[in-house]
């Protein structure tokens, strides 16, 4: 269960897997830098329900072929410059979508449902390009138009959590979105900052914040896992670091200094 | 006391919100998070509720962002912003990008919640800084969300103002058309006129926006510049370092 790196815990993501990403202060830089380090290629990618500097990162190293997103940017930093541009040239297929939407479809896998109605959407652009997503009455209102969304079912779930044990629970605290991402995914791989010897599911105070390992397929040890991104409790963001990013991700060469520099300063961490 | 142009626009958007008891904020939003929070300050005796997404704050956190979607869909939101980098004339927003879709030549974030929460919350304020012909359009290239819907879309919510660096549209939803509200200290209708690419009403002497009083800048400067520096961290030394 306990891998002994993250790049270890990298390689068990095959190429052309379905990933899901939570959107901050959960990603797991160590892990993703490690994936890249590892030539992953054709990732499908789901952000849940937005996404930043990691799946920005991905794109600009080639790894993905589709995205499908409610909308991707680098924050305060400014637009995420490997998105746009992929979606300009077309070299990844973009599936664009709504914040509850991408909620609404991971909910759908997590019971098991083919899929899920939600209201809003109608009349919008993005409605009229996702073919994937169904218009029907209300089967209790007939004269009330409803859309009805897919399952998103992820192969992978990944992020970066303050704790885990030597069973394999996971301590994620308030962050309850993780608990979806890993319900409604066929698997799950987490970095942690530490592990404990306690079972954290025998603790009353960290239990309800604890995903019970039935759902994690590994975990490694990654400190300051989610930098230079935040980790609520652990560290902040790191925005010289980021904007430095925005900067750098304009050409390939940029990207891979950064990804060098923040692979070794990321891995030496542990 | 002076003030400068972004307090200037808490301060209106601050006043449009004033009778929402639960205002809700999006990511990206640092000015409408001021004006929230500053709305709350100005009438702490009643408890007015704040969600600021992002927020690590206990005060204006719920327990997860899925909440918020869900907290609109019951109709438990009262107030909410979004932006466009188009704006057209039927209060349709663009945030997705111009060109032939999907390989557009102008790409921004995405719509991210806005194909909902425009729908299903009453009191939707558009904030978009510059005003000017490229953003303000008569119609959107894409529509991310629209303004408006026929009566088999079930719709509780959607836009009631416009406000920009010129002036605050009001937008009647019966017409589907913006009503110019008033128009900031130092601009004339003129200006709006020539910077606005889509019709909209106006009177020939329209009201001029008002600016804070001294009270309220020294708990904008204070307060609310303290309480919005953990979530936009450079938004807030550039305002107010």
């Amino acid at each position: 269960m306990i891998k002994e790196t993250s790049y270890e815990l990298a390689k068990e993501i095959p190429s052309g897997s379905k990933i899901a990403i939570f959107k901050d202060s959960s990603v797991p830089m160590t892990l993703g830098l490690n994936m890249i380090k590892s030539g992953i290629t054709d990732l499908e990618i789901v952000t849940v329900p937005t996404g930043g500097l990691l799946v920005d990162l991905l794109i600009g190293s080639g790894c993905v072929t589709s995205v499908e997103t409610s909308g991707v940017s680098l924050g305060e930093a400014g637009p995420a410059p490997c998105f746009t541009e992929a979606i300009k040239n077309g070299s990844i297929t973009i599936k664009d979508s709504t914040c509850p939407a991408i909620y609404a479809g991971l909910q759908a896998s997590e019971k098991g449902n083919p899929f899920m109605p939600l209201r809003g959407l109608l009349g919008s652009d993005i409605l009229t390009h996702r073919n994937d997503i169904k218009e029907i009455d209300n089967p209790f209102l007939p004269k009330e138009k409803i859309v009805c969304l897919p399952t998103i079912k992820p192969d992978f779930a990944i992020f970066h959590a303050p704790l885990a044990d030597r069973d394999g629970n996971i301590y994620v605290g308030i962050r309850q979105e993780l608990r979806l991402l890993a319900h409604a995914s066929a698997n799950t791989l987490v970095t942690v900052e530490e592990v404990t010897n306690l079972n954290l599911l025998s603790d009353p105070k960290l239990a309800p914040g604890t995903i019970p390992a039935f759902y994690i397929g590994g975990v490694a040890v990654a400190k300051g896992g989610a930098k230079p991104l935040n980790l609520p409790h652990h560290y902040d963001s790191d925005f010289q670091q980021i904007a430095r990013y925005a900067k750098l991700a304009k050409s390939e060469e940029g990207i891979s200094e950064w990804i060098t520099q923040n692979l070794i300063e990321n891995n030496d961490a542990n | 006391m002076k003030f400068n142009s972004q307090e200037f626009l808490i301060h209106t958007i601050a006043t449009l919100i004033q009778p929402s008891n639960t205002i809700a904020v999006g990511v990206l939003s640092p000015i409408p998070g001021s004006a929230a929070l500053l709305s709350q300050q100005l009438s702490k005796q009643t408890k007015k509720k704040v969600f600021i997404l992002g927020s690590s704050n206990p005060k204006f956190k719920t327990n997860h962002g899925v909440e918020i979607f869900d907290l609109a869909g019951q109709g438990r939101i009262d107030s909410f912003f979004l932006s466009g980098g188009q704006i057209d004339g039927i209060a349709n927003i663009n945030l997705t990008g111009i060109g032939p879709y999907p390989k557009q030549h102008t790409r921004w974030s995405g719509a991210f919640g806005s194909a909902y929460l425009y729908f299903l919350i009453p009191q939707v304020i558009l904030f978009r800084e510059k005003h000017n012909r490229e953003v303000l359009v008569e119609s959107v290239d894409f529509i991310s969300a629209p303004g408006s819907s026929p009566k088999d879309t079930y719709r509780t919510g959607g836009p009631t103002h416009l406000v920009t660096n010129l002036c605050v549209f009001d937008f009647n939803r019966e017409e589907k058309q913006f009503y110019l509200r008033s128009i900031h200290p130092k601009h004339s209708l003129e200006e709006v006129l020539d910077n606005t690419g889509f019709n909209f009403r106006y009177s020939p002497n329209p009201a001029i926006t008002r600016g804070p009083s001294d009270a309220v800048l020294e708990i904008l400067r204070t307060e609310v510049s303290e309480e919005i520096s953990e979530i936009y961290p450079e938004f807030a030394k550039k305002i107010w370092s």
